[in-house]
């Protein structure tokens, strides 16, 4: 069986769909959130390379290497913003994360 | 082609991208540097960085091989952008120093993101508009986290970032769809092709998680959850920048994309705007009824505000353009000069944030009192205050577009949410006085307060017809005719 570009959305979109249920339903701790996030972006990256290879076009390999890059950042800043919590409260579940309602 | 781009159309960008740099480069190496020194540098900075766009006379011209463009709108919505970002900046000073708050990141991350909104605005490819997206939310999520003493700051900074990047992967999705259904990336390319072939289900999904994607940048409903949440919980100053900058940023970016990049597929993103046009009229004006927290309450009327923006933007018309962008000035000034009366909201044990706390404000400090009113006057859309105007225009463009509904719901939420404004007025001038609140004598604070009152009030009506002639000049860039 060849792999087409089929198979590669699918991958994409079920990487993509976990992400999403990782972050709403997981209710255990924030690092598990930070993953999910990661997982989206990998989705997206797969889509793109995949969707360039099949259109034989760069742009969509440029713009995976750019979210790389982003990714990389967005889960610098995460982490750090979850140290400084977790050092005041002493906890990262997401049940604790509760301060502010309505 | 030559090597060097056309840099004449991102000068903004360029001074603030290297002052930035050389800010940071400042805050390391002066001993003596304070937060309120580095704040005036910025804001000045960010001023200097106006004048190359205001004093642009190109016209529409796009550079860095497609990926930037600079025009009338762009113009409009930078104007906007950077003076927020400008009067956030001057009146924060007072703020930190209160709170004890001495990180000399925090203007430069507000510099940065103000690099990052005027990115957005500029964009003309996905993949530029994701970069700025990206640069202006990672210096939001620091700054609503920047209070590391407080525990509802790093929760408010926390949410947000979560939140956020979730926002952010969708986007991306809608981006890679849109991207492997049509090939190209480029906004002009992408409207070409569209015009000629715009049945594509793939692409339209695409489309979809971009808007929301985009919708929580704006907060409209129901990607509004992480709101009220972040506007309590992040430094007051903090919630002035969000309030106004980044919502009016988002926006622009929100109309580049509907109006230039999908025209082909009106009929589809007008649906998608008038259910969120709708829900944020309604969540904000029935949510904010029960608040007893002001920047909470600011929260809830932001989101009810985009509703009604986003009605202007749902015509799809020249009308509804010019109509979002005179809103999204106005209400800019409504929103940064109630949180600079927010700001100056101190009694003896420190700022405090209750509405309960200005009961008698008007016997206490009157010239603060008539100024909070004024805000609230033009925020509830009361008749000759400035943002009577703005409903006006948005609901006039609904109307001639035949959204009769949605212009009916405007008008009963604006009712609605004329309670819980008016409530404050009433507090202020017919209750019984609470504790004095401390004079104001920050002086930023109070020009800021004048100026923005004054814009409000009914003086508002001399300024305008300027204002009209302007967004019609910057929404004639996305409609040559």
């Amino acid at each position: 069986m060849m792999i087409g570009l089929l198979h590669y959305l699918v991958l994409a979109a079920s990487l993509f769909t976990i992400g999403i249920f990782g972050i709403f339903l997981n209710r255990k701790n924030v690092i598990i959130m930070l993953m999910s996030i990661e997982l989206m972006l990998l989705a997206v990256n797969i889509n793109l390379v995949a969707f360039s290879n099949y259109m034989n076009d760069l742009v969509g390999q440029i713009f995976a290497l750019f979210v790389l890059t982003v990714a990389a950042a967005e889960a610098a800043i995460g982490l750090a913003i979850l140290v400084v919590y977790s050092r005041r409260r002493g906890s990262i579940e997401v049940e604790d994360i509760n301060q502010m309602k309505g | 082609m030559s090597m060097i781009p056309n840099l004449a159309p991102a000068l903004g960008e360029i001074i603030l991208a290297i002052g930035a740099m050389a800010l940071l480069i400042a805050a390391v190496v002066l001993k003596n540097l304070t937060v309120s020194k580095l704040n005036k540098a910025s804001a000045m900075l960010i001023l200097i960085a106006l004048l190359p766009v205001l004093l642009w006379q190109g016209g529409t011209e796009v550079t860095f091989g497609g990926s930037f463009i600079q025009d009338g709108f762009a113009v409009f919505m930078k104007t906007i952008v950077m003076l927020a970002a400008a009067a956030a900046l001057l009146m924060s000073s007072q703020y930190l120093k209160l709170k004890g708050i001495k990180a000399l990141e925090f203007p430069i991350l507000m510099v940065l993101a103000t690099l990052g909104m005027m990115m957005m605005i500029s964009a003309s490819t996905l993949l530029s508009l994701y970069m700025g997206l990206e640069l202006q939310s990672l210096s939001l999520y620091v700054l609503a986290a920047i209070n590391r003493n407080r525990d509802r700051s790093i929760e408010a900074g926390l949410k947000y970032f979560v939140l956020g990047a979730v926002s952010s992967g969708i986007l991306l999705y809608g981006i890679s769809l849109v991207y492997g259904f049509t090939g190209t990336i480029v906004f002009a390319d992408l409207a070409g092709l569209l015009a000629a072939n715009s049945s594509n289900i793939g692409l339209i999904i695409g489309m979809v998680f971009i808007l929301a994607g985009l919708a929580f940048k704006i907060s409209a409903v129901p990607f509004h959850m992480w709101t009220p949440d972040v506007y309590e919980g992040a430094p007051t100053p903090v919630t002035a920048f969000f309030a106004a900058a980044p919502k009016v940023a988002a926006m622009a970016l929100m109309m580049r994309v509907t109006i230039t990049t999908f025209p082909a597929l009106v009929g589809d993103w007008q649906m998608i705007l008038t259910f969120l046009a709708v829900a944020s009229m309604v969540l904000g004006a029935f949510a904010a009824l029960v608040q007893t927290n002001i920047k909470r309450l600011m929260a809830y009327s932001s989101i009810g505000h985009i509703g009604y923006a986003l009605v202007g933007l749902a015509a799809g018309t020249a009308a509804g353009v010019e109509g979002v962008l005179i809103y999204m000035a106005i209400y800019a000034t409504m929103t940064l000069g109630t949180f600079a009366c927010i700001l100056s909201m101190r009694d003896d044990e420190g700022m405090t944030e209750k509405i309960a706390d200005l009961a008698g404000l008007s016997r206490t400090r009157p010239a603060l009192a008539l100024a909070l009113a004024i805000f609230m006057f033009s925020l509830a859309g009361i008749p000759t205050m400035a943002g009577f105007f703005g409903k006006w225009f948005v609901f006039k463009a609904a109307v001639d577009a035949g959204l009769y509904t949605l212009a009916v719901i405007g008008v009963v939420t604006s009712v609605v949410a004329a309670y819980y404004y008016l409530r404050i007025v009433k507090l202020m001038y017919f209750d019984e006085p609470a504790p004095d609140f401390a004079p104001v004598t920050d002086l930023p604070k109070r020009y800021i307060i004048a100026i923005t009152a004054a814009l409000n009030s009914p003086l508002s009506l001399v300024f305008i017809g300027l204002l009209v002639s302007a967004a019609v000049y910057a929404a004639g860039s996305f409609f040559p005719s």
